[in-house]
């Protein structure tokens, strides 16, 4: 087994690789093979998979990326990512990508599909635009003629003949992928001294620009590494960070959070690989359907999907009773539409449940956080100080 | 608004039909009727008039709002409850409104919802709203409607398919239920007459501005023009009626040479011709308004007139297919078209209208505008050679107007526009020598 | 008879003035610090340039009996130096009255005390100020009087016990805007005359030979020893004083360009943007010059123009002023330095520290917290300067570019940090094309808007009627 450190050093390169040389790489060792890249949250990697290309996740340049030409496309008061991706882009560094996916998260997200269409970029532009209606017959069968186009345009380029064996084949190695992801998630809610959540960010995220058959290699050498006993308990509070969905915080940020006192147990950083709650099915005779009923029954919630029947702000509350979290963090991206909409009603519910969080806001290229830092060191403080009174999550 | 213009008799009739509607609205509950609230973009009109609804627009209680300078305390009161400084102004409003007694543009109550309809067109933040609308009136019926992205520039029959799937599965069974109203198809067809007759004319009216001097301004006036149209009315006998009246009086105007009417008084002298992308600023309307008057610039065409429908192209309600015909109306409002044609669209507008200039209005509120307009604006510079600028402001948030950062920028637009005129007028001289 | 055009640029930090004559030449120009009354700000300005166009004309006169020797440009700048010091002077002595009777009217106790540490600040400045404007002591810094004076000013109230520092630093505060708003007018001939004295006597002193390879010693040689020259010289300037000091300067047509344009008593006609003007100015100096960068204290302007100087497209900073010429004067004063300091400073740098955040409230945080964790100041500098090209970088992407020659304007091109930021990254991103710095930059809005006033260039406006002068709308 390859020593921990080196597999997490090895991840922290993928995730930030910018240049995404391993999609290359890839690319490169066969004929006909395509990469897709795609923006947060959500998309349904499986169907890439099965149509024989490989999924990339574009997550912005972080503070990696010295933005120019991204902001000359937009005014100051939309947030960051947008600009970053541009740039990465436009200097070149996806040209080995076929097409891209923008998946519905809001409207920056969306025009920025129109920015890419009046550049020109990439052999295909497809706007993801997931259902807001969740009956099978209505919007699971616009979902799957959604998941349709993508493959027709994927076989436009390899000619490749997508069968239901391929499909389940894909759907089979996603869903060995989320178990083993819910599996550090598990094992940390318990012991997140074996783990650090810097350390779970690099092993997710390099899971989104390599070949899934990889990540999940790596995630069984992490799984194993931390069902040991190791490492020490430190005296810190349980929190679930909620709002960080798409644009990401550096990862100092990531880091500071918890040298600042709080063990976090769960995340919303890579949402798109943990956004199907469970399998699914991997044996059915269509297995699009399958995808889509897991679509409208066993997402977890976005803040870019309509909630109407099931309410957010009890569904974070969930995740934090069944994490043990003594508090949540709300993060959110400046000028996030959707994270900042969405906060206002957490807060309200949680305030009527008796539930402790603070929030702030982060920008990716933004690398300085004393002032969250501090906050979110009084913030477990305060926990720690009153946890005789601490209200537990009902 | 002060108001030195004589009143047209379209603008009484315009008034008398607000009023009319606020009033019902007031006295809804007492007489019974059921209320609806949705938005502007994909607003179902028709469909809500077959159930004998009334309609709440909130976007329009907010700009109402803010020109009736009550915004800001509204705004103000939406942050002390968490609401962050960096979003839509327009659900801030309404919000602060809500949480100070919900007390209309026109002082009267406003009533509660029977029914959210979410339509959902081209704005992610409409959706946003009706979920935090959701939780204040936990017993209301949520109707949502989604309207897919005209992604690749055209509405697919399957995209059309999905749609009147929703109403038949969702939309109608839920307003029956709501209204006690069986669904009348009879009714709907009727409507959807009247709504297509509207859209004639008000397709009319936008295509005078081909006169010169315009005798309209498309963006200041037209946002009054679409009102009817746009909050409730589209499928009416009122609303045709009003725009009947409203062409003949443009038609007399264009007999006697006149330019637009504006709150300073008339246009005396046309001296530039614009299109304008995206909404006006609300909290200084009439400031802003006076800075293209005072510089003698007329808006020939403007993507905000097209929130509520995009006419001009040639689309319009058909009777013959009636949900069919709803569900296009909702995929053809101006923010659910992709950029790409958005710039056809507007490109199609400088040269039909015959535009000296390409202005854009950025909003901070509104990313369904505001991203991509500096895209599109490149776009439109390169591909017409059109002089463009770029200024910006908010819909309903005071902070967010600066009267001077404004008019600077105008003005060196409007320079720079003046330079090339008549550089371009030197060039077409005959030289002598 | 000849005939000159003025154009004033009212910026947001300082009012520049340019005489042209029909020519385009300049033959004059004056800054000044903006003040509060953009009014004066401008009258003043315009005094400054007509006072530059004479001594342009006494050069000429020079020129004419004497040849175009290098010596003798160094004695018209030494002149012209001393001038400004007799124009200093008399504003100090305006100032010493108003701070005397500032103080005379403070009801504390120990106001007689006050007054005497006054008057013992004012004799310790007053030969200091002399002695560094005759050595030319000041370099490159901004010689407005208010930052001379208050520098000297502050430097000695804190020299004196602190019991007193309050009522003086008051005494000042409440002091400096008058005088400063005072319009003051001075007699050419006779400040020339007085000048040419104190000139003489700086002179006598001088070495009479070259040494060290020193030009300016070289300059002086030649003044004093060869010849005798300077003596030479100030006899022949004193033939010509009189004509000249009397000589009209006809402005026939003037144009106002800036921030503070809309406040100018100007007819309408003669207010012109000063994107048209910045972009027209770059394009007189440099004619091959496509693209204009302009960095001023409130906006950021990128500008391409065509072959005439007519701005074909302009794109300015969006509502936020971040990056702009502010945003230096406030990183200037989170690090308790001069604005003048911030460039060589940040030359200075080992290397650039990352910076996130050109937002002038963030701005302060982050360079706290970078200080905290052990950044040197020259570096973080360094990434600032870096931060606002990026975004200046941003505008010129955004209005197309830079496809052909480059002009860097504005007052912010004098930052010899920014200047060597705009130059890497404009290179890095569009090649090796020809860059025009000049050494007058600054100055080009108002070079653009006199060239606009000789040409009278009609802009359509609505009417042509006299604006009242209104007060500043922000």
């Amino acid at each position: 087994m390859l020593d921990f450190k080196q597999l997490i050093k090895e991840c922290k390169e993928l995730a930030f690789d910018l240049n995404f040389t391993r999609a290359k790489r890839w690319k490169e060792e066969a004929p006909g093979r395509v990469v897709v890249g795609y923006m947060p949250v959500y998309f349904p990697r499986e169907v890439l998979h099965a149509a024989g290309a490989l999924p990339v996740a574009i997550f912005g340049g972080g503070d990696k990326k010295q933005v120019i030409r991204g902001d000359a496309y937009y005014q100051s008061y939309i947030c960051h990512i947008p600009r970053s991706t541009l740039d990465i882009v436009l200097d070149g560094q996806t040209a080995h990508f076929d097409g891209y996916i923008f998946p519905s998260i809001c409207d920056v997200i969306r025009n920025l599909s129109g920015i890419f269409k009046l550049n020109n970029i990439g052999k295909f532009i497809k706007y993801m635009d997931f259902p807001q209606n969740f009956l099978p017959e209505v919007g699971g069968v616009f979902y799957q003629q959604e998941m349709q186009h993508v493959m027709h345009y994927v076989q436009e380029i390899n000619n490749k003949t997508v069968t239901t064996a391929d499909l389940n084949h894909s759907i089979a190695l996603y869903n060995k992928n989320r178990q083993l992801i819910e599996r550090i998630y598990e094992i940390r809610q318990h012991y997140p001294w074996r783990m650090t959540i810097e350390e779970v960010y690099y092993v997710l995220r390099a899971g989104t620009v390599i070949p899934v058959e990889e990540h999940n290699q790596i995630l069984e050498q992490v799984c194993n590494h931390i069902e040991q006993n190791i490492g020490e308990p430190q005296d810190k509070v349980k929190v679930v960070i909620s709002g960080a969905f798409c644009e990401q915080p550096s990862i100092g940020l990531i880091k500071s959070i918890e040298e600042a006192g709080c063990y976090v147990v769960d995340d919303d950083y890579m949402l798109g690989s943990r956004m199907i709650l469970g399998d699914i099915s991997a044996t059915t005779n269509s297995p699009l359907e399958a995808i889509a009923h897991a679509y409208i029954y066993q997402s977890q919630y976005s803040s870019s999907i309509y909630d109407v029947s099931n309410p957010k702000e009890n569904r974070l509350a969930e995740i934090a009773k069944k994490r043990g979290a003594d508090g949540v963090l709300f993060a959110s991206a400046s000028f996030c539409d959707p994270s900042l909409l969405d906060a206002p009603i957490f807060q309200k519910a949680f305030d009527k449940m008796g539930i402790r969080y603070i929030a702030f806001q982060f920008s990716e290229n933004i690398n300085q956080y004393k002032v969250i830092k501090e906050q979110v060191g009084a913030f477990s403080d305060s926990i720690k100080l009153w946890e005789d009174e601490s209200v537990h999550i009902s | 608004m002060k108001s030195e213009v004589k009143k047209e008799n379209s603008m009484i009739l315009q008034k008398e039909m607000i009023e009319g509607l606020f009033n019902d609205l007031a006295n809804a509950k007492a007489n019974g009727r059921k209320v609806c609230y949705t938005f502007v973009p994909g607003n179902l009109s028709e469909l809500i008039r077959t159930f004998d609804m009334l309609p709440v627009y909130p976007e329009i209680n907010a700009l109402q709002n803010a020109m009736r300078k009550k915004s800001a305390a509204y705004i103000k009161e939406a942050e002390k409850h968490a609401h962050s400084e960096d979003v839509c102004t327009y659900v801030k409003c309404d919000v602060g409104m809500l949480l100070k007694g919900n007390i209309g543009p026109t002082g009267q109550k406003l009533p509660e919802p029977d029914v959210l309809l979410l339509s959902y067109t081209g704005c992610f933040t409409f959706m946003k709203w009706f979920e935090t609308l959701k939780r204040e009136y936990p017993d209301t019926t949520v109707i949502m409607l989604h309207t897919p992205y005209q992604e690749n520039g055209k509405m697919t029959p399957e995209m059309t398919q999905y749609m009147v799937k929703q109403f038949h599965e969702e939309v109608i069974p839920k307003m029956e239920a709501v209204s006690g109203i069986k669904f009348d198809e009879e009714k709907l067809k009727k409507h959807l007459e009247l709504s297509k007759e509207s859209e004639d004319w008000i397709t009319k009216i936008f295509d005078t501005t081909k006169h010169r001097p315009s005798p309209i301004d498309a963006y200041f006036a037209g946002v009054y023009y679409i009102g009817p149209i746009n909050i409730g009315f589209r499928g009416t006998q009122e609303a045709v009626d009003y725009y009947k009246a409203l062409y003949a009086e443009i038609q007399e105007r264009i007999q006697l040479g006149l330019g637009p009417v504006t709150p300073e008084g008339e246009m005396s002298e046309e001296k530039y011709r614009l299109v304008v992308e995206g909404p006006p600023n609300w909290t200084s309307f009439r400031e802003f308004w006076k800075i293209f008057y005072d510089m003698g610039a007329v808006i020939v065409a403007s993507s905000y007139t097209k929130v509520g429908g995009v006419y001009d192209l040639g689309w319009r309600h058909n009777p013959e297919k009636p949900l069919e015909s709803l569900a296009e109306y909702c995929m053809n409002c101006y923010t659910n078209l992709n950029l790409p044609q958005r710039v056809d669209l507007l490109s199609k507008c400088i040269a039909e209208y015959g535009a000296d200039g390409y202005v854009t209005n950025s909003i901070k509120s509104c990313n369904s505008f505001s991203a991509g307009q500096l895209a599109m604006m490149r776009e439109i510079e390169d591909k017409l050679e059109v002089p463009v600028g770029f200024i910006e402001s908010d819909l309903v948030d005071p902070r967010y107007f600066s009267y001077s950062n404004i008019k600077n920028r105008l003005e060196s637009y409007f320079q720079m526009l003046a330079q090339r005129k008549m550089m371009k007028e030197l060039a077409n001289q005959p030289s002598n020598t | 008879m000849k005939k000159y055009y003025l154009g004033i640029d009212l910026g947001s930090t300082t009012s520049k003035s340019v005489i042209i004559n029909e020519k385009d030449e300049i033959v004059g120009r004056g800054i000044t610090n903006t003040r509060a009354n953009y009014k004066i700000a401008a009258d003043i300005a315009r005094e400054e340039a007509i006072y530059d166009a004479r001594f342009t004309l006494l050069e000429e006169k020079i020129g004419e009996s004497q040849g175009k020797r290098p010596e003798l440009k160094k004695y018209m700048e030494d002149l012209k130096n001393v001038f400004k010091y007799g124009q200093f002077k008399r504003r100090m002595d305006s100032l010493e009255k108003m701070l005397i009777q500032t103080v005379e009217n403070f009801s504390h106790p120990n106001k007689a005390d006050i007054l005497e540490k006054l008057k013992i600040i004012i004799e310790k400045i007053r030969p200091q100020i002399h002695h560094e404007f005759i050595y030319e002591m000041l370099g490159t810094k901004n010689q407005f009087f208010r930052d001379i004076v208050s520098e000297k000013y502050n430097g000695e109230v804190s020299n004196i016990g602190s019991e007193f520092y309050e009522p003086l630093i008051l005494a000042f505060d409440k002091s400096i805007t008058p005088t400063e708003n005072e319009m003051v007018s001075y007699n050419f001939k006779e400040l020339v005359i007085e000048s040419i004295k104190i000139l003489d006597e700086k002179y006598q002193g001088l070495a009479d030979t070259q040494g060290n390879n020193n030009k300016e010693d070289w300059y002086y040689a030649e003044l004093n020893t060869t010849k005798d020259n300077y003596e030479t010289l100030a006899y022949t300037l004193r033939q010509h004083i009189e004509a000249i000091a009397d000589e009209e300067i006809p402005i026939a047509n003037m144009v106002g360009t800036g921030y503070g344009r809309a406040l100018l008593p100007f007819p309408e006609d003669c207010i012109k943007s000063e994107i048209l003007c910045h972009a027209f100015g770059a394009h007189a100096v440099f004619p091959n010059t496509r693209t204009v960068l302009d960095i001023g204290g409130q906006d950021t302007k990128a500008i391409q123009v065509d072959s005439y100087g007519l701005v074909t497209s302009f794109h300015m900073n969006d509502r936020c002023a971040a990056g702009c010429g502010r945003y230096l004067g406030y990183i200037a004063d989170e690090f308790g330095l001069s604005l003048n300091e911030l460039g060589p400073e940040a030359l200075s740098a080992t290397r650039e520290t990352t910076i996130c955040s050109t937002c002038t409230v963030f701005a302060g945080s982050e360079v706290k917290e970078l200080l905290n964790n052990g950044e040197e100041r020259p570096n973080i500098l360094a990434g600032l300067h870096k931060a606002i090209v990026q975004r200046a970088m941003s505008l010129i992407a955004r209005s197309g570019g830079v496809k052909n020659e480059f002009t860097f304007t504005g007052g912010v091109a004098r930052n010899q940090a920014i200047l060597k930021y705009v130059k890497d990254m404009v290179a890095n991103t569009y090649g090796n094309l020809t860059m025009n710095i000049h050494t007058d930059s600054i100055f080009m809005g108002a070079l653009g808007a006199a060239m606009f006033a000789r040409r009278n260039i009609q802009v359509n406006l609505p009417k042509a009627q006299k604006s009242e002068v209104r007060e500043p709308v922000e």
